[in-house]
């Protein structure tokens, strides 16, 4: 598997990964004085799951903000499906297909899971707001549509249980399910997970790395994602980017990245015996 | 299409025919499935049956086969059911939770060569299941999340059988037809694996004789109707969901409502309102814990008022169910009750349209049962076995009784052997054993009379049955007096903090127990005293919970010390196990049975501490987590003694 990089390979368990999707070009970002990432280069492709993991403060949030648009690298350009991508608004981006997590939830606390994952049809209602107070012909059919499509996503998620729950009277793990519902019922084609797993205990883990890898399978979206977890990583992703101090230290697949010696270095310390 | 005569319904697939010609288009089955109820109506249902059995019948699926059924309640899942009886092959459904290694036994056991289950979970038990056992040869799926990326030379869609029986239909149908015609009354027509409280589980044969009749008899006592509605949410190995979901709903046609999830099952209980409802004890107890719990959190004035409405419930209620003469006071007190606590209460449980509601599998607490019946719920004792195609005493309307299980179900006969077991002979009766002719000569003699394994009695003017206990449990302490585990247990076991009690004291000098501590009722009430605790295994161990618990046990002492036969069973010394007794440790059956030898065994430790005096003693156990990994639990368990209410004495002092 010597040309991963080129893309367009079949995965051992029968998935399609195909072309380039997402470029990055020797990406510089800088607040003030401070370099949060120096000079990255690296590619997503499609259908894969891509990690990029590294201590803290290696510069992976900062990394994962690049890639949504949200921050716009100094030096370096993004290639968003074969073409630079220029300075968007976070509308645009989602009007792309990409769609987030976040590390800390942002969800809409008061209202219900539902509504929560129905906001994330957004970029899919076309319907003026006029119409849709009067609420009748075209916008009562679009609000079925984007409710069974909703419904779709609740069932794979299985939170069928909590669907009229308010968000704040979920707990933490069921919180970035919901989190992750809202994301899939954008339909992106590159989905962005900001630490999907952090705080979760074994079992949440599990059903969370049960939901990514579903999701991938089933719908074919690719997936990014920065994970502290170096064992949930390696089961995973297709292929991983190690990040330390802002910069790219290792790029492959997960046992290539494990053997790497910059990379035990920098995640374990260096032993000095 | 003809009307099928009565002496033609001789098979669930007749029931089904029948049913579509005089009420095609009422619903048979409904689902919540994308937050709406879907329903079928029995037209379309034959549709869907028909061509998954030609489907299946294109996979080879011949007479005689057994095919295992895995699965949670779903319609499709009833489907596969009935498709497999209208090739007259027989449909063996397992316990869904049960682990790879039990399901393996079974497996073997019947020689399923075809396994249709429900989703990848089921899936990944059976793969792991074929490593070891060779004969399985299909697996049809029917929820394909999670399966797009497995090898499918040996895996089938339920959706590509039933496409492929649509394909076949026009040239197959008269085949099809021809099987489903040639199917006779003593044909096997469902094989159900009893949980077995001992030893490896046995194959009961069931034959359409059987389900036919009994279902028959049995709606026949209640007058069911084709507009009843039902909830089907019981694990569909256990005979009592076959009987109602598939043996009384195909008889008298009614409908089959099918959850979304089995968390969101108190919702969809609510939006269906059943009006025939079916739950073992341990359904009810868990609600009326939540509902008390609730209470607990609720204001002043609420919590009086429901007290007292209670309390009158508790004391007309009942009455007023039976048809006993009750006041016109109590009666319009009752009715403002009903009005604003009794009526939203049931509409919250979901029980607001029952008409006839049942408990069976275990003895019910009778303070639980009263609960429910002051409510003005319908809910009566079922007693019955596999073998028995479930029904064998059960109450009449008008005869409720917390302490009998009922009188003979129709067509049942009843005798009380000497040793004080019950045995009976009825239509229902199995036919055997799957490979076991031995064990079936134990439990049926040649004229048919199936022994029951419990003790009790007939009372003499009502004819109504009163079990005891095990016959096997049942025991002699070594002063001589009666001992009746299960009797004490129940006792406790109406305490919400208590999930699960094991007694102890056969042939011995006084009685201990094992407790298992209810964790969300206790959780709750820790949460409210600010206890922090992290495990069960540090609940369980808090002083203030050992406190609670032993005061329980010393009031049931006291209720136990005024019978004068079962006085001897007060509990002298008691202890909170380290863990919850779990089906996956073969503590308990699938039917969350206690396993009492298995606990003997396992626990010998700590029951020997029990009895010799010691206040602690450590301990380590081996346990099995969900996934069927194994670790252990350490824990230093101290042990209570309690006070016990000597009878000579208080004999003397009278």
């Amino acid at each position: 598997m010597s040309n991963e990089s080129e893309g367009n390979f079949v995965t051992t368990d029968g998935r399609n990964i195909g072309g380039v999707m997402m470029e990055m070009k020797n990406i510089t970002l800088r607040f003030g004085g401070v370099v949060a990432l120096e000079n990255i280069s690296f590619n997503i492709l499609e259908g894969e799951v891509r990690a990029i993991i590294g201590p803290n403060g290696a510069g992976k949030s900062s990394m994962l903000n690049v890639i949504s648009g949200f921050y716009i690298p100094q030096e370096g350009e993004v290639i968003f499906q074969g073409s630079p991508r220029p300075s968007l608004k976070p509308f645009e981006v989602a009007h792309q297909g990409i769609a987030r997590t976040f590390q800390n939830i942002a969800l809409f606390e008061g209202m219900s899971v539902l509504d929560n994952v129905m906001t994330g049809r957004l970029t899919k209602m076309k319907t003026g707001i006029f119409s849709q107070m009067i609420w009748a012909g075209k916008a009562e059919r679009e609000e079925i549509e984007n409710r069974e499509a909703v419904e779709k996503i609740i069932d794979f998620l299985e939170i069928q249980a909590i669907r009229k729950t308010p968000v704040s009277r979920l707990p933490y793990g069921l919180k970035k399910r919901v989190e992750l519902a809202r994301a899939l019922a954008a339909e992106p084609n590159l989905l962005l997970l900001d630490e999907p797993m952090a705080g979760m205990n074994v079992e949440e883990k599990q059903d969370m790395s049960r939901f990514i890898l579903d999701v991938n399978s089933e719908f074919g979206t690719t997936i990014a994602l920065i994970e502290h977890d170096m064992g949930v990583v390696m089961d995973l992703s297709d292929r991983v980017v190690v990040m330390d101090y802002g910069r790219k230290i290792g790029d492959g697949t997960p046992d290539e990245v494990r053997n790497n010696q910059e990379v035990i270095d920098a995640y374990l310390g260096v032993s000095h015996d | 299409m003809n009307t099928v005569s009565t002496n033609e319904l001789v098979s669930i697939p007749a029931l089904l025919l029948r049913n579509v010609s005089i009420r095609g288009d009422m619903p048979a089955y409904r689902e919540k499935e994308f937050g709406i109820w879907q329903s079928w109506t029995w037209s379309q249902t034959s549709l869907e049956i028909e061509n998954f059995a030609l489907g299946l019948r294109d996979l080879g699926v011949e007479k005689g086969d057994f095919v295992a059924i895995v699965g949670r309640n779903r319609p499709a899942m009833y489907w596969a059911m009935v498709a497999v009886q209208m090739l007259n092959a027989v449909p063996v459904p397992l316990y869904q939770d049960s682990v790879a290694e039990e399901m393996a036994y079974v497996l073997e056991h019947c020689g399923a060569k075809y396994v249709i289950v429900g989703d990848q979970e089921q899936v990944d038990k059976i793969l792991e299941v074929q490593e070891s056992v060779s004969g399985i040869e299909k697996i049809i799926y029917f929820d394909a999340k999670g399966l797009r990326k497995y090898e499918h030379s040996r895996l089938s869609s339920f959706i590509e059988v039933q496409e492929k029986g649509q394909s076949l239909r026009e040239s197959q149908l008269t085949k099809l037809d021809k099987i489903r015609s040639s199917i006779t009354l003593d044909d096997i027509c469902v094989m159900l694996y009893t949980s077995g409280t001992t030893g490896r589980p046995k194959g009961v044969v069931l034959s359409n004789r059987n389900i036919i009749e009994t279902s028959k008899n049995s709606a026949e006592f209640d007058n069911l109707k084709s507009s009843e509605e039902t909830v089907a949410y019981l694990p569909m190995a256990w005979v009592g969901d076959f009987i109602f979901s598939i043996g009384q709903a195909y008889w008298t046609g009614f409908c089959v409502n099918c959850p979304e999830s089995p968390e969101t099952l108190n919702t969809d209980l609510r939006e269906i309102g059943p009006s025939y409802y079916f739950a073992p004890p341990r359904v009810f107890e868990t609600q009326l814990t939540s509902v008390m719990i609730r209470m607990e959190d609720a204001g002043n004035f609420k919590k009086w008022l429901f007290e007292k409405s209670m309390a009158l419930a508790k004391r007309v209620g009942g009455n007023i169910l039976d048809g006993n003469s009750v006041g016109v006071i109590d009666r319009i007190k009752y009715f403002l009750g009903d009005i604003f606590i009794f009526g939203p209460l049931k509409n919250t449980l979901g029980f607001s349209k029952i008409r006839v509601g049942y408990t069976a599998g275990e003895a019910i607490g009778p303070e639980i049962f009263e609960f429910y019946r002051s409510l003005g719920i319908n809910l009566k004792q079922l007693y019955g076995q596999t073998e028995a195609s479930v029904f064998i005493t059960q109450h009449p309307d008008g005869e409720v009784r917390s302490d009998t299980v009922g009188v003979a179900s129709p067509g049942v006969e009843l005798k009380v052997a000497e040793s004080g077991e019950v045995f009976y002979r009825s239509p229902g009766v199995f036919i055997e054993y799957f490979k076991n002719s031995e064990s079936t000569g134990e439990t049926k003699d040649r004229d048919g009379w199936v022994a029951t394994g419990d003790a009790g009695f007939v009372e003499e003017e009502t004819g109504h049955l009163r079990i005891i206990d095990r016959a096997k449990d049942v025991g002699k302490m070594l002063d001589g007096s009666l001992f009746a585990p299960k009797y004490v247990e129940n006792k406790l076991k109406f305490y919400p903090n208590i999930l699960e009690v094991v007694v102890f004291g056969n042939g011995r000098e006084f009685c201990t127990a094992f407790i298992n501590i209810d964790l969300i009722a206790v959780g709750n009430w820790a949460e409210r005293m600010n206890i922090a605790y992290s495990s069960y295994q540090e609940l369980a161990g808090h002083d203030l919970v050992m406190g609670t618990i032993k005061e329980h046990i010393e009031e049931i002492n006291q209720s136990i010390s005024e019978d004068s036969m079962l006085a001897g069973c007060q509990i002298n010394r008691f202890l909170v196990l380290h863990k919850e007794l779990d089906a996956d440790d073969g503590e308990l059956t699938r039917t969350r049975k206690v396993r009492r030898n298995i606990i003997e065994d396992k626990f010998s430790d700590l029951i020997t501490a029990l009895y010799d005096g010691s206040s602690s003693v450590s301990t380590e156990t081996e346990v099995t987590y969900e996934d069927g990994r194994k670790g252990s639990i350490k824990a230093t368990l101290t042990i209570h003694d309690t006070k016990t209410i000597d009878i000579s004495q208080r004999m003397a002092a009278e």
